[in-house]
C-alpha cells in the first residue's frame, strides 16, 4: 500500500462524491450492482483525481484539468433527439448500422436495429444492469481511478453479442453525441462480446457542441474470443470546450486479429486509455494512432500491451501533429509476461512539431520478463522538413497546401492501417477537413 | 531579341558567406545558355537564389523575369511563371503518391494563372503520354515521390515533371551527376524534346559531357560567384582541355 497522505480534495473531487452520494440510489441496477458501485466509488475517493504524481497521468494532471463536477446528463428529450439525429456524419452514405448514444443514453428509437444479423444482439447497457448481469468490473483498467469513477456512475451505452463464426458484414457504429447546452457529465459503459471466430468492425465516433465544458468518461470493454477478428475504429471529435476520458480494455483470445485504430481532433483535453491482453499463440494486435491537434488542445494515449503467453504479436504506430499551443501525450507500455516467448513486440511513436509552442511527450517503455523474445520501440519529433516543403513549392504548390501535403504523407500510414476501403476515404475526409482549419 | 531573364550585379550570401558577388546574366526567349564551373563557384547557389530556397540573403542586385521582379515573389509564385528547377538532387517524400504530387503542382500553377484546373483523368492521361516518352514505368507514378528510385530514375522524374509543367525557363542543376551514359541519353533527349522557341534553359554543369547531349547556344564561365567569360559551344570544349585553373586564379 501506499501510505502517501492525500492533499486536500479539490472542488471537483467533492463534487464527485456528493453526486455520487445524491444519485447512487437511482443509478441501473440492484444491490449487488450497487455493492460493485461504492466498492468503485471507494477506490477513486482513495486516490482521487489522478494528478502528475501518478506515472500513468504524469503528463495529464486531471486534478488541474478538472475544475468541478458536472451534473448528470439528463435523459434525452424529444429536442436532444432532434439535435443528435445528424451526428456521425462523417460515415454518412456507407452501409453502416447506427446506434446512438444521445448524453449518455442508448436511444433504440434512433438507432438502426432492423434486420439483426442472425447471431448478433443489441442492448441497452442500463437493461443489462437492471438485470443485475456483470457488466462493470474490469480486468486490467480496475486499478484504474478514472475507469473506477466509471463503474460507480456507468449509467448507459450498448452490449453488443456475436455468437461464434458469424461474420458480420456491415459495420456497427456507435454515434456518441452530446446535444445540451448547459455542461453536463456523461458516463458511459458498452461491451462487445465477440465469439469464437467471429468477425466485426465496430466504429465509434465522439462529438458534442463546441460551446460547452461538457464532460465525457466512456468506456468499452472487449472480449474477442479465440480465432475473432475485429476491427475497431475511434473518432474523438468533441466540442472544443470538453473532457473526454475513455477507457478501453480488449482481451484478446488465441489465434485472434484485432486492429484498433484512433484519430484525435476534438476535445480540449482527451485522454484514450487502452488496455490490451493479448492470450497467447497466435493473436495479433495492431494500434494504430493519429491526434491532429491545435489551439491549447491536450490529448493523451496511454497504452498498455500485455502480451500474456506465448507467441502473439503486437504493432503499435502513433503520430501527432500538434500546432499552436497544443499537447500530445503518448504512454506506452509493453508487458511480456514470463513464458511469453516468441513474442514480437514493436512500438513507434512519431510527433510533428508546427509551432514553436506545440508539445510532444512521448514515453515508450518496454517491461519484458522472457528471454526468447524480439521487441523494439522508437520515438521521433521534429518539424516539418523545410527541404521538402521548398522543393513542393518550388514545382508550383503554394506554403500551406504544401505543408498539408507533408502533413497528410505523415498521416497517411496511420489512416492505410484501416482495412476497409470505405472506411479510410471517410478518415481521409476528416483529417482534409482539420487540414482546411488550418488555411 | 526579348530577355526572359535578366540579372545584374546580384550578390547572395548563406549563413555570412558571399557566394554570388555581382553576377550579370541575360537570357533571351529560345536560348540555352550553359553554366560551367569549379566546384564552390556559385553554380547551385545561382539555381537556389534564382527558385527562391530559403536561407539565401540576397545582397544586391536585381533579376527581372519576364519584365517583372523575380526575386520579389515566394517560390510558388516562381514556378507558377514559369521558372522551373531540375534538382540536382531531388527530394523523396514519402506518403505522397508521384500522381498526387503532379496532379497538385499542375492544378496549383494553373489556379494561380487564372486557368481551369484539370480532372484526375486528364492529368493522368498527360502524364501517362510523357512517362511513355521517358520510359518511366506507370508503376512508378503510383510509388511515393522519388522513394527507393534509382539515380536515373530521379532525374528521368525530374524530366518528367518539366514537360508536365511546361515551363518558360528550365534550369538545369547538374543534371548529368549520377547518371551513366544510357540514363543520360534519355534525360538529354527529353530535355531536348522540351526545346522551343518560347521557352529557355539554363544548364548548369561542372563537365562538357552534358553539352554533347543538349547543345548549348552560349557558354559561360563562373567562378567566385562571377560570370568570367563568355563564348559560344566551342567554350565547353575548349574548358574540357584546359580546366578550369586559370579563371580561379583570375578570381582569386
Amino acid at each position: 500500500m501506499n501510505a502517501e497522505l492525500r492533499p486536500v480534495k479539490t472542488a471537483a473531487e467533492i463534487g464527485l462524491a456528493d453526486l455520487f452520494a445524491a444519485v447512487r440510489k437511482d443509478l441501473p441496477g440492484g444491490s449487488s450492482i450497487e455493492a460493485i458501485r461504492s466498492d468503485a466509488f471507494d477506490r477513486f475517493a482513495a486516490q482521487g483525481l489522478p494528478n502528475s504524481r501518478v506515472e500513468a497521468w504524469r503528463c495529464t494532471d486531471l486534478r488541474r484539468l478538472v475544475q468541478d463536477a458536472k451534473p448528470l446528463a439528463r435523459r434525452p428529450d424529444a429536442a436532444a433527439k432532434t439535435a443528435a439525429g445528424g451526428a456521425g456524419a462523417v460515415f454518412a452514405g456507407l452501409h453502416i448500422r447506427r446506434l446512438l448514444i444521445v448524453d449518455g443514453a442508448f436511444v433504440p428509437e434512433l438507432s438502426d436495429l432492423a434486420a439483426l444479423e442472425a447471431g448478433v444482439a443489441i442492448r441497452a447497457t442500463v437493461e443489462a444492469l437492471r438485470r443485475e448481469e456483470m457488466v462493470l468490473p474490469f480486468g486490467m483498467a480496475g486499478a484504474d481511478p478514472v475507469a473506477a469513477l466509471n463503474t460507480a456512475l456507468a449509467g448507459d451505452g450498448v452490449v453488443i453479442t456475436v455468437a461464434a463464426d458469424v461474420v458480420v458484414e456491415r459495420p456497427i457504429h456507435l454515434v456518441f453525441v452530446t446535444t445540451g447546452a448547459a455542461p453536463a457529465a456523461m458516463f458511459t459503459r458498452s461491451r462487445l462480446e465477440l465469439g469464437h471466430g467471429a468477425s466485426l468492425t465496430l466504429i465509434e465516433t465522439h462529438e458534442g457542441p463546441d460551446h460547452s465544458d461538457y464532460q465525457v468518461n466512456a468506456a468499452l470493454q472487449m472480449d474477442v474470443g479465440d480465432k475473432a477478428s475485429l476491427d475497431h475504429i475511434k473518432i474523438t471529435s468533441e466540442g472544443a470546450a470538453a473532457l473526454h476520458i475513455a477507457t478501453l480494455e480488449a482481451s484478446i483470445g488465441v489465434g485472434a486479429n484485432y486492429r484498433e485504430f484512433g484519430f484525435t481532433t476534438g476535445g480540449a483535453v482527451v485522454r484514450n486509455q487502452l488496455f490490451l491482453r493479448l492470450a497467447g499463440e497466435g493473436t495479433i494486435a495492431s494500434v494504430h494512432q493519429a491526434s491532429l491537434l491545435s489551439g491549447r488542445q491536450h490529448a493523451d494515449t496511454t497504452l498498455t500491451v500485455d502480451h500474456a503467453a506465448a507467441g502473439s504479436q503486437s504493432r503499435e504506430v502513433f503520430k501527432a501533429v500538434v500546432d499552436d499551443e497544443a499537447r500530445a501525450v503518448f504512454q506506452g507500455r509493453i508487458t511480456v509476461q514470463p513464458g511469453a516467448q516468441q513474442t514480437d513486440a514493436r512500438m513507434m511513436a512519431r510527433a510533428l512539431l508546427l509551432s514553436d509552442e506545440a508539445v510532444a511527450s512521448c514515453k515508450p517503455e518496454l517491461e519484458i520478463f522472457a528471454d526468447d523474445v524480439q521487441c523494439g520501440h522508437g520515438t521521433t519529433t521534429g518539424a516539418l522538413d523545410d527541404q521538402l516543403k521548398f522543393y513542393l513549392m518550388a514545382r508550383g504548390i503554394p506554403e500551406k497546401e504544401a505543408e498539408a501535403l507533408l502533413i497528410q504523407a505523415f498521416v497517411g500510414e496511420v489512416i492505410d492501417a484501416v482495412a476497409r476501403e470505405d472506411l479510410r476515404d471517410a478518415l481521409s475526409r476528416t483529417m482534409h477537413d482539420w487540414l482546411k482549419g488550418r488555411e | 531579341m526579348t530577355a526572359l531573364l535578366d540579372i545584374r550585379g546580384l550578390k547572395a550570401e548563406i549563413d555570412g558567406r558571399q557566394i554570388l558577388n555581382g553576377l550579370d546574366l541575360t537570357v533571351n526567349k529560345g536560348e540555352i545558355h550553359a553554366i560551367m564551373g569549379p566546384n564552390g563557384a556559385g553554380k547551385s547557389t545561382l539555381s537556389y537564389v534564382l527558385s527562391g530556397k530559403p536561407g539565401y540573403e540576397i545582397t544586391g542586385g536585381e533579376v527581372s523575369f519576364n519584365g517583372e521582379d523575380l526575386l520579389a515573389m515566394d517560390p510558388d509564385e516562381r514556378a507558377a511563371q514559369g521558372l522551373f528547377l531540375a534538382f540536382q538532387y531531388p527530394l523523396e517524400i514519402p506518403g505522397v503518391a508521384t500522381l498526387t504530387f503532379l496532379r497538385t503542382a499542375l492544378n496549383a500553377q494553373r489556379k494561380k494563372r487564372g486557368e481551369d484546373e484539370l480532372s484526375s483523368p486528364d492529368v493522368l492521361k498527360r502524364v501517362r503520354d510523357l512517362a511513355k516518352q521517358l520510359s518511366i514505368e506507370p508503376e512508378m507514378l503510383k510509388r511515393p515521390l522519388n522513394v527507393g528510385f534509382s539515380g536515373g530514375e530521379k532525374k528521368r522524374n525530374e524530366t518528367l515533371q518539366m514537360a508536365l509543367l511546361e515551363p518558360k525557363l528550365c534550369v538545369l542543376d547538374e543534371t548529368d551527376s549520377g547518371l551513366d551514359i544510357d540514363a543520360l541519353r534519355v534525360v538529354a533527349d527529353g530535355v531536348n524534346r522540351l526545346r522551343a522557341a518560347d521557352r529557355s534553359m539554363i544548364v548548369i554543369t561542372h563537365y562538357q559531357r552534358l553539352l554533347d547531349y543538349i547543345v548549348p547556344d552560349v557558354v559561360h564561365v563562373l567562378s567566385a560567384g562571377r560570370i568570367v567569360k563568355t563564348g559560344g559551344k566551342e567554350l565547353a570544349l575548349e574548358l574540357e582541355a584546359t580546366g578550369y585553373a586559370q579563371y580561379q586564379s583570375e578570381a582569386a
